[in-house]
């Protein structure tokens, strides 16, 4: 079973390059914004301080 | 207190805004029109998403994973396509999105001309790039389907090209964004392109339809019994709805981005950056 | 009027010139928008020989026949007629008698002649079993439907629509 789950019947490239390239979009789409936001964040407090 | 109070001024400048744009009509518009202009204000939005998203992030990623486990391990194989009809799990909720998330962005497009909603500006500039990416994961995917399948990575039909041009309009408006130096004439350059642009996405749907197209058509949103055996099915169904959650998050963690650089020089904006710690 | 009444007004024009300038273009240039003809527009419409075109149909039954080397001869058929193919190459992995195909070349005397065959899969999706059980009763015929004419429906009869719809 492992082996033919990995093999995906010939079309391993493919399928799991689509998952790969899936997962990355979604990862994404969970870590940008709150890597943004901390940037934010911190701009704002630091440029709170300079005042 | 301090909530209450800013909750009363805000009602009284509506109030006002709405006596002064308009000639008295007293049924016209009704007091509990009062809960979307309160939702609309930046921080009740704010807080709201910050209570939401959560939620979007933790059911969405469950029923990703249970999607991706059926898709790739309990879905049996497809009679014609092996094991490369799997890539239909990634490839469908992707196409799905950037068509739907397009759809909100032109509605905020629409909202943030019209009524000149700052929320809506917002909306509307956070969804771009999710949208694209998502639009990004539909073609790639699809040229991985295409190659082993048709027998080419790509082809100009109307289909492909249509979706290929939903992914330059997403970058159309990022683009657009980032020109301008104040972020409300760059919201509604934005917001027009959107309109515009809108044109494009039921050419998107419809493609496989109205011409020939190397593409097949539409599996799941066909009248009558969808095309797709039930132990195929539900983890589609399952990622699609994860999918929208998913992306549903990151709308509202961006749109929250957004309000923050707006609105840096409000007190609740300032509150919220002072409790947070430096270099943290 | 007032000003966000007029903003309205804006919009929806707006929303209603590109709408209406989109029919009209994608009316005018239908054809352009057509990845491939059937083989009727070849027989009922005039094509010069070596014209390159791309062709779309579904390999009938029985007609594939195998020559020399990778050389392989079949006939294309949607829904009315037919054109015989004649291929030098790799197929894709699809390719199969019933199954759609689109072939890119030129007609040669009555012949087309590919230099590239891509398959064309319907959206239908089920396990080997329920597969062969609906074959047995006959219904996992490929459609010919999705194979439409480049000028225009009416050439396809009734009839021809409702068999397509019912395999």
């Amino acid at each position: 079973m492992s082996a033919d789950f990995w093999n995906m019947s010939g079309y391993a490239v493919y399928v799991w390059g689509s998952f790969a390239a899936g997962l990355a979009v979604y990862l994404w789409n969970l870590i940008a914004p709150r890597l943004r936001r901390r940037a934010t964040l911190e701009a704002i407090a630091e440029a709170q301080g300079d005042e | 207190m301090f909530a209450v109070v800013s909750a009363d001024a805000l009602r009284i400048r509506l109030q006002h805004d709405v006596l002064k744009s308009q000639p008295p009509r007293p049924q016209r518009l009704p007091m509990s029109w009062t809960w979307f202009h309160r939702l609309a204000s930046p921080p009740t939005f704010f807080g709201l998403a910050q209570r939401l998203a959560p939620w979007c992030a933790g059911f969405g990623g469950a029923l990703l994973l249970l999607a991706w486990f059926g898709g790739l391990v309990l879905a049996p194989a497809d009679y014609q396509q092996k094991d490369a009809f799997r890539i239909i799990y990634v490839h469908v909720p992707a196409a799905a999105l950037s068509l739907s998330l397009y759809m909100a962005m032109a509605v905020c497009g629409v909202v943030a001309l019209i009524w000149r909603m700052k929320l809506a500006e917002c909306v509307l500039v956070a969804i771009a790039p999710v949208g694209a990416s998502f639009t990004a994961l539909a073609l790639v995917t699809g040229m991985l389907w295409g190659k082993p399948m048709w027998g080419a990575y790509w082809v100009w039909d109307a289909r492909l090209t249509s979706e290929l041009v939903l992914l330059f309009l997403y970058l159309g408006v990022i683009g657009l964004n980032s020109a301008f130096e104040d972020p409300r004439t760059a919201a509604r350059a934005c917001a027009l392109l959107a309109i515009v642009g809108f044109v494009n996405v039921p050419i998107v749907h419809y493609s496989v339809v109205w011409w020939n197209s190397l593409h097949q058509g539409s599996t799941i949103l066909k009248l009558g019994k969808p095309n797709i055996s039930a132990d195929m099915a539900w983890p589609l169904y399952a990622g699609l709805l994860g999918s929208y959650l998913w992306s549903a998050h990151a709308v509202l963690r961006r749109t929250q981005n957004e309000l923050l650089l707006r609105e840096r020089n409000t007190r609740w904006v300032r509150e919220i950056a002072a409790a947070t710690e430096p270099g943290a | 009027m007032n000003k966000r009444q007029k903003r309205m007004a804006a919009v929806a024009a707006l929303v209603v010139g590109i709408g209406v300038a989109a029919v009209f273009g994608f009316t005018a240039f239908r054809k352009n928008m057509m990845y491939f003809y059937t083989p009727t527009d070849l027989i009922d419409h005039k094509v010069s020989d070596n014209a390159q075109l791309r062709l779309g149909g579904l390999v009938v039954a029985g007609s594939v026949h195998r020559g020399d080397g990778l050389q392989v001869d079949f006939t294309l058929a949607d829904c009315q007629k037919s054109l015989p193919v004649r291929y030098d190459g790799i197929l894709p992995d699809l390719f199969k008698e019933g199954q759609g195909i689109v072939a890119t070349g030129h007609l040669q005397h009555g012949v087309f002649i590919a230099d590239q065959v891509l398959a064309k899969h319907d959206e239908n999706y089920m396990p080997p079993d329920l597969a062969k059980s609906l074959k047995a009763q006959g219904g996992t015929m490929h459609s010919c439907a999705p194979f439409k004419s480049a000028y225009g429906d009416s050439t396809m009869p009734a009839q021809a629509q409702a068999q397509a719809a019912h395999s």
